[in-house]
Protein backbone atom coordinates (compact mmCIF):
# COMPACT_ATOMS: atom_id res chain seq x y z
CA UNK A 1 0.00 0.00 0.00
CA UNK A 2 1.16 3.25 -0.67
CA UNK A 3 2.42 5.43 2.36
CA UNK A 4 1.98 9.40 2.82
CA UNK A 5 2.35 11.20 5.90
CA UNK A 6 -0.96 13.53 5.19
CA UNK A 7 -3.41 13.42 3.32
CA UNK A 8 -6.10 16.24 2.39
CA UNK A 9 -9.18 15.19 1.66
CA UNK A 10 -10.55 17.98 -0.63
CA UNK A 11 -9.02 21.13 -2.50
CA UNK A 12 -11.45 23.76 -1.69
CA UNK A 13 -9.85 27.07 0.63
CA UNK A 14 -9.55 24.66 3.64
CA UNK A 15 -7.06 22.06 2.13
CA UNK A 16 -5.19 24.22 -0.16
CA UNK A 17 -4.24 26.24 3.10
CA UNK A 18 -4.31 23.31 5.29
CA UNK A 19 -1.81 21.82 3.02
CA UNK A 20 0.24 25.50 2.59
CA UNK A 21 0.40 24.98 6.44
CA UNK A 22 1.85 21.60 6.84
CA UNK A 23 4.58 22.07 3.94
CA UNK A 24 5.83 25.43 5.96
CA UNK A 25 5.81 23.19 9.04
CA UNK A 26 8.23 20.63 7.20
CA UNK A 27 5.92 17.79 6.11
CA UNK A 28 7.38 16.58 2.87
CA UNK A 29 5.00 14.39 1.47
CA UNK A 30 1.44 15.89 1.34
CA UNK A 31 -1.17 14.57 -1.13
CA UNK A 32 -4.16 16.77 -1.31
CA UNK A 33 -7.50 14.07 -3.02
CA UNK A 34 -9.81 16.50 -4.90
CA UNK A 35 -13.05 15.22 -6.68
CA UNK A 36 -13.75 17.90 -8.99
CA UNK A 37 -11.73 18.70 -11.83
CA UNK A 38 -9.64 21.43 -10.70
CA UNK A 39 -8.59 22.85 -7.34
CA UNK A 40 -10.56 25.84 -5.15
CA UNK A 41 -14.01 24.19 -4.65
CA UNK A 42 -16.74 26.59 -4.31
CA UNK A 43 -14.91 29.47 -4.66
CA UNK A 44 -14.66 28.77 -8.66
CA UNK A 45 -18.28 29.54 -8.93
CA UNK A 46 -18.18 32.15 -6.28
CA UNK A 47 -17.78 35.07 -9.15
CA UNK A 48 -19.08 38.26 -7.02
CA UNK A 49 -16.48 40.48 -5.01
CA UNK A 50 -16.38 40.86 -1.50
CA UNK A 51 -13.45 37.98 -0.70
CA UNK A 52 -10.52 38.34 1.41
CA UNK A 53 -10.96 41.85 3.43
CA UNK A 54 -9.45 40.42 6.13
CA UNK A 55 -6.53 37.72 4.39
CA UNK A 56 -5.55 40.07 2.38
CA UNK A 57 -7.02 43.65 2.87
CA UNK A 58 -8.46 43.75 -0.20
CA UNK A 59 -12.01 42.46 -2.06
CA UNK A 60 -11.16 39.74 -4.18
CA UNK A 61 -13.60 37.76 -6.38
CA UNK A 62 -14.01 33.83 -5.57
CA UNK A 63 -12.01 32.68 -8.24
CA UNK A 64 -9.46 35.20 -7.65
CA UNK A 65 -8.98 34.17 -3.91
CA UNK A 66 -9.04 30.64 -4.52
CA UNK A 67 -5.70 31.26 -7.00
CA UNK A 68 -3.77 33.13 -4.79
CA UNK A 69 -3.89 29.67 -2.36
CA UNK A 70 -3.78 27.65 -5.60
CA UNK A 71 -0.48 29.83 -6.58
CA UNK A 72 1.20 29.01 -3.03
CA UNK A 73 0.31 25.23 -3.25
CA UNK A 74 2.21 25.26 -6.81
CA UNK A 75 4.87 27.50 -5.57
CA UNK A 76 5.53 24.71 -2.76
CA UNK A 77 4.81 21.99 -5.02
CA UNK A 78 2.79 20.00 -2.72
CA UNK A 79 0.98 17.11 -5.21
CA UNK A 80 -2.57 16.66 -5.66
CA UNK A 81 -4.85 14.34 -7.22
CA UNK A 82 -7.74 15.72 -9.47
CA UNK A 83 -11.13 14.19 -10.63
CA UNK A 84 -10.67 11.70 -7.58
CA UNK A 85 -13.00 10.78 -5.09
CA UNK A 86 -12.33 9.66 -1.94
CA UNK A 87 -14.62 6.52 -0.71
CA UNK A 88 -13.62 5.73 2.64
CA UNK A 89 -11.37 6.38 5.44
CA UNK A 90 -10.64 3.77 8.44
CA UNK A 91 -10.02 5.21 12.07
CA UNK A 92 -6.27 3.28 11.02
CA UNK A 93 -6.16 6.41 8.69
CA UNK A 94 -6.41 3.77 5.32
CA UNK A 95 -7.99 6.03 2.49
CA UNK A 96 -9.65 4.16 -0.39
CA UNK A 97 -10.23 6.41 -3.46
CA UNK A 98 -10.70 6.27 -6.77
CA UNK A 99 -9.65 7.71 -10.28
CA UNK A 100 -9.18 7.24 -13.89
CA UNK A 101 -5.72 6.91 -13.90
CA UNK A 102 -5.34 4.72 -11.06
CA UNK A 103 -8.31 3.10 -10.64
CA UNK A 104 -9.31 2.09 -7.17
CA UNK A 105 -6.40 2.40 -4.13
CA UNK A 106 -5.43 2.30 -0.95
CA UNK A 107 -2.97 5.13 0.83
CA UNK A 108 -2.00 4.51 4.53
CA UNK A 109 -1.76 8.41 5.68
CA UNK A 110 0.38 8.72 9.17
CA UNK A 111 -3.00 11.96 9.70
CA UNK A 112 -5.50 12.90 7.64
CA UNK A 113 -6.94 16.80 7.13
CA UNK A 114 -10.23 16.55 6.51
CA UNK A 115 -11.62 19.58 4.59
CA UNK A 116 -14.51 17.97 2.05
CA UNK A 117 -16.58 21.62 2.61
CA UNK A 118 -20.56 21.12 2.57
CA UNK A 119 -23.49 21.04 0.94
CA UNK A 120 -26.79 22.67 0.31
CA UNK A 121 -30.06 21.40 1.73
CA UNK A 122 -32.00 19.94 -0.55
CA UNK A 123 -36.08 20.19 -1.29
CA UNK A 124 -36.43 16.92 0.13
CA UNK A 125 -35.31 18.47 3.40
CA UNK A 126 -38.52 20.96 3.42
CA UNK A 127 -41.19 18.83 2.57
CA UNK A 128 -43.01 21.36 0.07
CA UNK A 129 -45.67 19.41 -1.68
CA UNK A 130 -46.57 19.14 -5.10
CA UNK A 131 -45.38 17.48 -8.40
CA UNK A 132 -41.55 17.67 -9.41
CA UNK A 133 -41.48 19.26 -12.01
CA UNK A 134 -38.00 20.89 -14.32
CA UNK A 135 -36.70 24.04 -12.81
CA UNK A 136 -36.17 23.40 -9.09
CA UNK A 137 -32.85 23.99 -8.39
CA UNK A 138 -30.56 24.41 -4.89
CA UNK A 139 -29.01 28.16 -5.28
CA UNK A 140 -25.67 26.26 -5.66
CA UNK A 141 -26.33 24.35 -8.93
CA UNK A 142 -28.03 27.26 -10.28
CA UNK A 143 -25.09 29.38 -9.71
CA UNK A 144 -22.78 26.68 -11.12
CA UNK A 145 -24.46 25.98 -14.20
CA UNK A 146 -24.61 30.37 -15.14
CA UNK A 147 -21.27 30.77 -13.84
CA UNK A 148 -19.17 27.84 -14.72
CA UNK A 149 -21.20 26.32 -17.40
CA UNK A 150 -22.96 29.18 -19.05
CA UNK A 151 -26.02 28.80 -19.29
CA UNK A 152 -29.25 30.12 -17.75
CA UNK A 153 -31.23 27.47 -15.47
CA UNK A 154 -34.64 29.96 -16.04
CA UNK A 155 -36.39 33.53 -16.94
CA UNK A 156 -38.45 33.82 -14.56
CA UNK A 157 -37.92 33.29 -10.82
CA UNK A 158 -38.96 32.78 -7.29
CA UNK A 159 -35.97 32.10 -4.49
CA UNK A 160 -36.53 30.73 -1.33
CA UNK A 161 -34.50 30.91 1.68
CA UNK A 162 -32.68 34.85 1.81
CA UNK A 163 -29.06 32.91 2.74
CA UNK A 164 -25.78 34.63 0.64
CA UNK A 165 -26.20 32.27 -1.92
CA UNK A 166 -29.85 33.10 -2.33
CA UNK A 167 -29.52 36.82 -2.32
CA UNK A 168 -26.53 37.09 -4.30
CA UNK A 169 -28.26 34.13 -7.09
CA UNK A 170 -31.21 36.68 -6.85
CA UNK A 171 -28.54 39.96 -8.60
CA UNK A 172 -26.78 37.25 -10.79
CA UNK A 173 -29.98 36.16 -12.76
CA UNK A 174 -31.13 39.52 -12.71
CA UNK A 175 -28.00 41.07 -14.16
CA UNK A 176 -28.27 37.99 -16.36
CA UNK A 177 -31.65 39.20 -17.78
CA UNK A 178 -34.41 36.84 -15.97
CA UNK A 179 -37.36 38.06 -14.31
CA UNK A 180 -36.61 37.78 -10.28
CA UNK A 181 -40.40 38.18 -8.52
CA UNK A 182 -39.68 37.70 -4.92
CA UNK A 183 -37.32 36.21 -2.41
CA UNK A 184 -39.02 34.81 0.78
CA UNK A 185 -37.98 33.81 3.71
CA UNK A 186 -39.68 31.94 6.26
CA UNK A 187 -37.71 33.36 9.39
CA UNK A 188 -39.15 36.83 10.20
CA UNK A 189 -35.11 38.14 9.47
CA UNK A 190 -32.92 37.39 6.90
CA UNK A 191 -30.22 35.12 7.39
CA UNK A 192 -27.76 36.92 4.65
CA UNK A 193 -25.14 40.08 5.07
CA UNK A 194 -26.71 43.41 5.38
CA UNK A 195 -24.47 44.25 2.35
CA UNK A 196 -26.45 41.79 0.21
CA UNK A 197 -29.54 42.45 1.27
CA UNK A 198 -29.14 46.04 -0.32
CA UNK A 199 -26.36 44.94 -2.90
CA UNK A 200 -28.03 42.42 -4.13
CA UNK A 201 -32.03 42.96 -3.72
CA UNK A 202 -32.53 47.13 -3.04
CA UNK A 203 -30.27 47.60 -5.95
CA UNK A 204 -32.67 45.62 -8.30
CA UNK A 205 -35.70 46.27 -6.55
CA UNK A 206 -36.41 42.49 -5.95
CA UNK A 207 -38.92 41.92 -2.89
CA UNK A 208 -38.11 40.34 0.15
CA UNK A 209 -41.00 38.94 2.02
CA UNK A 210 -39.80 37.98 5.50
CA UNK A 211 -42.10 35.05 7.22
CA UNK A 212 -43.25 33.61 4.08
CA UNK A 213 -43.02 30.47 2.45
CA UNK A 214 -43.48 28.10 -0.45
CA UNK A 215 -46.69 26.37 0.20
CA UNK A 216 -47.51 24.46 -3.46
CA UNK A 217 -45.75 23.42 -6.52
CA UNK A 218 -47.85 24.20 -9.87
CA UNK A 219 -46.26 22.47 -13.29
CA UNK A 220 -46.40 19.00 -14.31
CA UNK A 221 -43.05 18.72 -16.95
CA UNK A 222 -41.92 22.01 -16.28
CA UNK A 223 -42.33 24.50 -13.39
CA UNK A 224 -45.52 26.87 -13.88
CA UNK A 225 -45.80 28.43 -10.38
CA UNK A 226 -45.32 28.62 -7.01
CA UNK A 227 -47.84 29.89 -4.04
CA UNK A 228 -45.90 31.67 -1.10
CA UNK A 229 -48.08 32.11 1.71
CA UNK A 230 -47.36 33.46 5.54
CA UNK A 231 -46.24 31.88 8.04
CA UNK A 232 -47.04 32.56 12.13
CA UNK A 233 -44.68 32.68 14.81
CA UNK A 234 -44.33 28.62 14.71
CA UNK A 235 -43.40 28.43 11.12
CA UNK A 236 -47.11 26.99 10.42
CA UNK A 237 -48.67 29.02 7.02
CA UNK A 238 -51.59 31.04 7.78
CA UNK A 239 -55.01 30.78 5.76
CA UNK A 240 -55.69 33.58 3.81
CA UNK A 241 -52.32 34.92 2.67
CA UNK A 242 -51.59 32.61 -0.21
CA UNK A 243 -50.14 34.77 -3.15
CA UNK A 244 -49.63 32.82 -6.55
CA UNK A 245 -46.68 33.70 -8.77
CA UNK A 246 -45.98 32.63 -12.02
CA UNK A 247 -42.44 31.21 -12.74
CA UNK A 248 -40.28 28.85 -14.81
CA UNK A 249 -38.00 28.54 -12.24
CA UNK A 250 -37.32 28.36 -8.06
CA UNK A 251 -34.35 28.38 -6.46
CA UNK A 252 -33.72 26.82 -2.84
CA UNK A 253 -31.37 28.55 -0.16
CA UNK A 254 -32.47 27.14 2.69
CA UNK A 255 -29.07 25.93 4.66
CA UNK A 256 -26.10 24.11 4.22
CA UNK A 257 -25.29 21.13 5.84
CA UNK A 258 -21.33 19.51 6.41
CA UNK A 259 -20.57 16.56 4.37
CA UNK A 260 -19.61 13.78 6.75
CA UNK A 261 -20.01 10.86 5.15
CA UNK A 262 -16.28 9.89 5.48
CA UNK A 263 -16.11 11.31 8.89
CA UNK A 264 -18.63 8.44 9.94
CA UNK A 265 -17.10 6.06 7.81
CA UNK A 266 -13.76 6.22 9.99
CA UNK A 267 -16.46 6.46 13.34
CA UNK A 268 -15.58 10.15 13.72
CA UNK A 269 -17.66 11.55 16.44
CA UNK A 270 -20.40 14.08 14.95
CA UNK A 271 -21.95 17.06 16.94
CA UNK A 272 -25.18 17.82 16.77
CA UNK A 273 -25.63 21.18 16.25
CA UNK A 274 -22.83 21.74 14.06
CA UNK A 275 -23.02 18.73 12.11
CA UNK A 276 -19.21 18.63 11.97
CA UNK A 277 -16.82 16.20 13.54
CA UNK A 278 -16.40 17.07 17.78
CA UNK A 279 -13.11 18.63 18.03
CA UNK A 280 -10.50 19.52 20.56
CA UNK A 281 -8.24 22.44 20.74
CA UNK A 282 -6.12 20.91 17.73
CA UNK A 283 -8.58 20.70 15.82
CA UNK A 284 -8.21 17.03 15.81
CA UNK A 285 -11.62 14.47 15.82
CA UNK A 286 -12.10 12.13 18.13
CA UNK A 287 -9.83 10.07 16.27
CA UNK A 288 -6.65 10.14 16.77
CA UNK A 289 -4.64 12.22 13.93
CA UNK A 290 -7.49 12.89 11.81
CA UNK A 291 -8.21 16.82 11.79
CA UNK A 292 -11.10 18.75 9.99
CA UNK A 293 -11.47 22.30 9.28
CA UNK A 294 -13.75 25.04 6.82
CA UNK A 295 -17.22 23.78 6.42
CA UNK A 296 -17.02 20.35 6.89
CA UNK A 297 -16.73 21.35 10.96
CA UNK A 298 -18.75 24.05 10.93
CA UNK A 299 -20.32 26.34 8.28
CA UNK A 300 -18.52 29.19 8.27
CA UNK A 301 -19.52 32.88 7.17
CA UNK A 302 -16.41 34.09 5.34
CA UNK A 303 -13.74 32.25 3.45
CA UNK A 304 -10.77 33.58 5.49
CA UNK A 305 -11.77 32.43 8.79
CA UNK A 306 -11.80 29.30 6.71
CA UNK A 307 -8.10 29.73 5.92
CA UNK A 308 -7.30 31.01 9.06
CA UNK A 309 -8.63 27.50 10.50
CA UNK A 310 -7.37 25.39 7.74
CA UNK A 311 -3.74 26.92 8.32
CA UNK A 312 -4.03 26.20 12.01
CA UNK A 313 -5.12 22.62 11.23
CA UNK A 314 -2.73 22.17 8.93
CA UNK A 315 -0.13 22.71 11.41
CA UNK A 316 -1.33 20.86 14.05
CA UNK A 317 -1.69 17.79 11.79
CA UNK A 318 2.91 18.25 10.94
CA UNK A 319 3.03 18.77 15.18
CA UNK A 320 1.23 15.28 15.37
CA UNK A 321 3.14 13.68 12.72
CA UNK A 322 6.61 14.99 14.88
CA UNK A 323 5.15 14.13 18.00
CA UNK A 324 2.73 11.53 18.37
CA UNK A 325 3.19 10.71 22.12
CA UNK A 326 1.64 14.51 22.64
CA UNK A 327 -2.23 13.47 21.17
CA UNK A 328 -2.29 10.07 23.11
CA UNK A 329 -2.78 11.27 26.51
CA UNK A 330 -6.41 12.99 26.42
CA UNK A 331 -7.00 14.99 29.52
CA UNK A 332 -8.84 17.40 27.72
CA UNK A 333 -11.33 19.93 29.01
CA UNK A 334 -15.11 20.67 27.67
CA UNK A 335 -15.90 23.79 26.77
CA UNK A 336 -19.37 24.06 27.42
CA UNK A 337 -22.05 26.35 25.86
CA UNK A 338 -24.34 28.81 27.72
CA UNK A 339 -26.93 31.03 27.78
CA UNK A 340 -27.63 32.03 23.69
CA UNK A 341 -24.35 29.92 23.06
CA UNK A 342 -25.01 27.52 19.91
CA UNK A 343 -22.07 25.64 19.97
CA UNK A 344 -18.24 26.29 20.10
CA UNK A 345 -15.22 25.40 18.31
CA UNK A 346 -12.99 23.44 19.68
CA UNK A 347 -15.43 21.62 21.90
CA UNK A 348 -12.55 20.33 24.23
CA UNK A 349 -9.32 21.96 25.42
CA UNK A 350 -6.20 20.14 26.12
CA UNK A 351 -3.81 23.13 28.14
CA UNK A 352 -0.54 21.31 27.19
CA UNK A 353 -1.44 21.14 24.05
CA UNK A 354 -3.16 24.45 23.59
CA UNK A 355 -1.69 27.54 21.52
CA UNK A 356 -0.32 30.63 23.87
CA UNK A 357 -3.14 32.19 22.43
CA UNK A 358 -6.18 29.88 21.58
CA UNK A 359 -9.02 30.65 19.04
CA UNK A 360 -12.54 29.50 20.17
CA UNK A 361 -15.08 30.17 17.54
CA UNK A 362 -18.99 30.22 18.09
CA UNK A 363 -22.26 31.36 16.97
CA UNK A 364 -24.96 33.31 19.07
CA UNK A 365 -28.69 31.51 18.99
CA UNK A 366 -30.45 34.96 18.41
CA UNK A 367 -30.08 38.62 18.05
CA UNK A 368 -28.42 40.91 20.84
CA UNK A 369 -27.37 44.38 21.18
CA UNK A 370 -24.99 45.50 23.34
CA UNK A 371 -24.88 42.37 25.31
CA UNK A 372 -21.65 40.81 26.86
CA UNK A 373 -19.88 37.44 25.47
CA UNK A 374 -18.37 35.69 29.04
CA UNK A 375 -16.03 33.32 29.33
CA UNK A 376 -15.97 31.10 33.13
CA UNK A 377 -13.58 28.93 34.07
CA UNK A 378 -15.27 26.34 36.05
CA UNK A 379 -17.54 29.58 38.06
CA UNK A 380 -15.21 32.46 37.47
CA UNK A 381 -15.74 35.06 35.01
CA UNK A 382 -12.74 35.30 33.59
CA UNK A 383 -13.67 37.33 30.42
CA UNK A 384 -16.79 40.25 29.49
CA UNK A 385 -16.57 41.77 26.90
CA UNK A 386 -19.40 44.10 25.35
CA UNK A 387 -20.45 43.72 21.73
CA UNK A 388 -22.67 46.20 19.79
CA UNK A 389 -24.15 43.52 18.01
CA UNK A 390 -24.25 39.67 17.70
CA UNK A 391 -26.20 37.87 15.30
CA UNK A 392 -27.07 34.10 14.17
CA UNK A 393 -25.24 34.68 10.99
CA UNK A 394 -22.22 35.89 11.99
CA UNK A 395 -19.14 33.91 13.55
CA UNK A 396 -18.16 35.14 16.90
CA UNK A 397 -14.72 34.20 18.31
CA UNK A 398 -13.06 34.53 21.80
CA UNK A 399 -9.35 33.88 22.35
CA UNK A 400 -8.27 32.32 25.43
CA UNK A 401 -4.67 32.73 26.81
CA UNK A 402 -3.02 29.45 28.12
CA UNK A 403 -0.88 31.41 30.77
CA UNK A 404 -4.43 32.44 31.84
CA UNK A 405 -5.77 28.63 32.05
CA UNK A 406 -2.36 26.90 34.07
CA UNK A 407 -3.08 28.73 36.93
CA UNK A 408 -5.99 26.56 37.21
CA UNK A 409 -4.69 23.16 37.52
CA UNK A 410 -7.78 21.69 38.58
CA UNK A 411 -10.45 22.78 35.84
CA UNK A 412 -13.23 20.78 35.42
CA UNK A 413 -15.32 23.38 32.33
CA UNK A 414 -15.14 26.41 30.55
CA UNK A 415 -18.07 28.10 29.48
CA UNK A 416 -19.21 30.54 26.81
CA UNK A 417 -22.27 32.47 27.65
CA UNK A 418 -24.06 35.73 26.29
CA UNK A 419 -25.41 38.05 29.20
CA UNK A 420 -27.36 40.83 28.99
CA UNK A 421 -25.32 43.14 31.73
CA UNK B 1 -35.96 69.38 1.30
CA UNK B 2 -35.64 65.45 0.15
CA UNK B 3 -34.99 63.04 2.98
CA UNK B 4 -33.57 59.69 2.21
CA UNK B 5 -33.75 56.26 3.55
CA UNK B 6 -31.09 54.00 4.04
CA UNK B 7 -29.92 50.47 5.20
CA UNK B 8 -26.33 50.91 6.52
CA UNK B 9 -23.94 48.12 5.62
CA UNK B 10 -20.88 48.74 7.74
CA UNK B 11 -22.30 45.94 9.66
CA UNK B 12 -24.84 43.64 11.05
CA UNK B 13 -26.43 45.79 12.76
CA UNK B 14 -27.71 47.50 9.61
CA UNK B 15 -28.72 51.24 11.14
CA UNK B 16 -31.73 52.89 9.00
CA UNK B 17 -29.76 56.23 7.80
CA UNK B 18 -32.07 59.27 7.37
CA UNK B 19 -29.85 61.41 4.72
CA UNK B 20 -31.72 64.75 4.07
CA UNK B 21 -30.86 66.44 1.12
CA UNK B 22 -31.38 69.66 -0.99
CA UNK B 23 -29.58 70.30 -4.71
CA UNK B 24 -27.38 67.07 -4.49
CA UNK B 25 -25.86 68.33 -1.00
CA UNK B 26 -26.20 66.29 1.63
CA UNK B 27 -27.46 68.98 4.88
CA UNK B 28 -27.67 66.14 7.79
CA UNK B 29 -27.51 62.50 7.96
CA UNK B 30 -28.60 60.77 11.32
CA UNK B 31 -29.55 57.50 12.32
CA UNK B 32 -25.71 55.41 12.14
CA UNK B 33 -24.26 54.79 15.08
CA UNK B 34 -20.41 54.86 14.16
CA UNK B 35 -18.59 56.91 11.75
CA UNK B 36 -18.52 54.12 9.04
CA UNK B 37 -22.11 54.76 8.50
CA UNK B 38 -21.51 58.47 8.05
CA UNK B 39 -19.19 57.92 5.45
CA UNK B 40 -21.36 55.02 3.98
CA UNK B 41 -24.61 57.43 3.83
CA UNK B 42 -22.87 60.52 2.11
CA UNK B 43 -21.27 58.35 -0.78
CA UNK B 44 -24.55 56.26 -1.06
CA UNK B 45 -26.65 59.03 -1.76
CA UNK B 46 -24.43 61.78 -3.67
CA UNK B 47 -21.70 58.87 -5.88
CA UNK B 48 -22.85 55.32 -5.24
CA UNK B 49 -20.55 52.56 -6.97
CA UNK B 50 -20.29 49.38 -7.65
CA UNK B 51 -17.73 46.51 -8.56
CA UNK B 52 -19.66 44.60 -11.30
CA UNK B 53 -18.92 40.82 -11.84
CA UNK B 54 -20.08 38.79 -14.33
CA UNK B 55 -18.97 36.24 -16.88
CA UNK B 56 -18.03 36.30 -20.76
CA UNK B 57 -17.78 33.71 -23.65
CA UNK B 58 -14.87 31.78 -24.28
CA UNK B 59 -13.34 30.87 -27.81
CA UNK B 60 -11.56 27.42 -27.50
CA UNK B 61 -11.39 27.60 -23.82
CA UNK B 62 -11.85 24.87 -21.18
CA UNK B 63 -14.91 25.99 -20.18
CA UNK B 64 -17.75 28.07 -22.03
CA UNK B 65 -17.41 31.35 -19.98
CA UNK B 66 -14.81 32.63 -17.63
CA UNK B 67 -15.38 35.21 -14.95
CA UNK B 68 -14.62 39.05 -14.89
CA UNK B 69 -14.67 42.15 -12.93
CA UNK B 70 -14.80 45.56 -13.42
CA UNK B 71 -11.67 46.71 -12.26
CA UNK B 72 -12.56 49.60 -9.93
CA UNK B 73 -16.44 50.73 -8.90
CA UNK B 74 -18.64 52.12 -11.91
CA UNK B 75 -21.50 54.89 -11.19
CA UNK B 76 -24.12 52.45 -10.18
CA UNK B 77 -26.32 53.88 -13.09
CA UNK B 78 -24.14 52.55 -15.49
CA UNK B 79 -24.50 48.80 -14.77
CA UNK B 80 -26.94 47.62 -17.03
CA UNK B 81 -24.65 49.43 -19.79
CA UNK B 82 -22.29 47.31 -18.71
CA UNK B 83 -23.91 44.34 -18.51
CA UNK B 84 -24.92 45.01 -22.21
CA UNK B 85 -21.04 45.59 -22.84
CA UNK B 86 -20.05 42.32 -21.44
CA UNK B 87 -23.16 39.74 -22.75
CA UNK B 88 -21.69 41.42 -26.79
CA UNK B 89 -18.02 39.96 -26.48
CA UNK B 90 -16.30 37.04 -26.71
CA UNK B 91 -12.59 36.25 -25.36
CA UNK B 92 -10.33 34.01 -26.75
CA UNK B 93 -8.56 31.24 -24.44
CA UNK B 94 -5.76 31.02 -22.89
CA UNK B 95 -6.74 33.89 -20.45
CA UNK B 96 -4.42 34.86 -17.80
CA UNK B 97 -6.16 36.47 -14.25
CA UNK B 98 -6.19 40.34 -14.38
CA UNK B 99 -6.04 40.01 -18.67
CA UNK B 100 -8.23 42.93 -20.04
CA UNK B 101 -11.01 41.21 -21.06
CA UNK B 102 -12.77 44.86 -22.72
CA UNK B 103 -10.91 48.24 -21.99
CA UNK B 104 -13.26 51.50 -20.61
CA UNK B 105 -16.47 49.47 -20.37
CA UNK B 106 -19.16 51.47 -20.78
CA UNK B 107 -17.41 54.09 -21.23
CA UNK B 108 -16.70 54.55 -17.53
CA UNK B 109 -13.01 54.29 -18.19
CA UNK B 110 -13.07 51.38 -16.17
CA UNK B 111 -11.33 48.05 -17.91
CA UNK B 112 -13.22 44.89 -17.43
CA UNK B 113 -10.50 42.26 -16.44
CA UNK B 114 -10.79 38.24 -16.19
CA UNK B 115 -10.67 36.77 -12.69
CA UNK B 116 -10.03 33.52 -13.41
CA UNK B 117 -7.11 31.94 -15.49
CA UNK B 118 -8.57 29.03 -18.31
CA UNK B 119 -6.53 26.76 -20.43
CA UNK B 120 -7.01 26.92 -24.08
CA UNK B 121 -8.27 23.60 -25.44
CA UNK B 122 -7.38 21.90 -29.23
CA UNK B 123 -10.81 22.86 -31.55
CA UNK B 124 -13.87 20.03 -30.86
CA UNK B 125 -14.12 19.41 -34.67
Amino acid sequence: MTQCDLVIIGGGPAGLAAAVAARKQGVEDILILERDGELGGILNQCIHNGFGLHTFSEELTGPEYAARFIEKVQEEAIPYKLHTMVLNITKEKTVTAMNREDGLFDIQAKAIVLAMGCRERPRGALNIPGYRPAGIFSAGTAQRLVNIEGFMPGREVVILGSGDIGLIMARRMTLKGAKVKVVAEVMPYSGGLKRNIVQCLDDYNIPLKLSHTVIDIQGKERLTGVTLAQVDENRRPVPGTEIQYKCDTLLLSVGLIPENELSKSAGIQIGSVTRGPVVNESLETSVEGIFACGNVLHVHDLVDYVSEEASMAGENAAHYIKNKEMYAARKEIPVNTGEGVRYTVPETLDIQRMRSNQTLRFRVGSVYTGAYVSVYLDDKRIQHKKRQVLAPGEMETVILKQEELQKYPKLQKITVRIEEE
Amino acid sequence: MEKRELTCIGCPMGCTLTVTMQDKEVVSLTGNTCKRGDIYGRKEVTNPTRIVTSTVRVKNGENPVVSVKTAQDIPKDKIWACMEAIHEIQVEAPIQIGQVVLKNVADTGVDLIATKNQRAVESRL
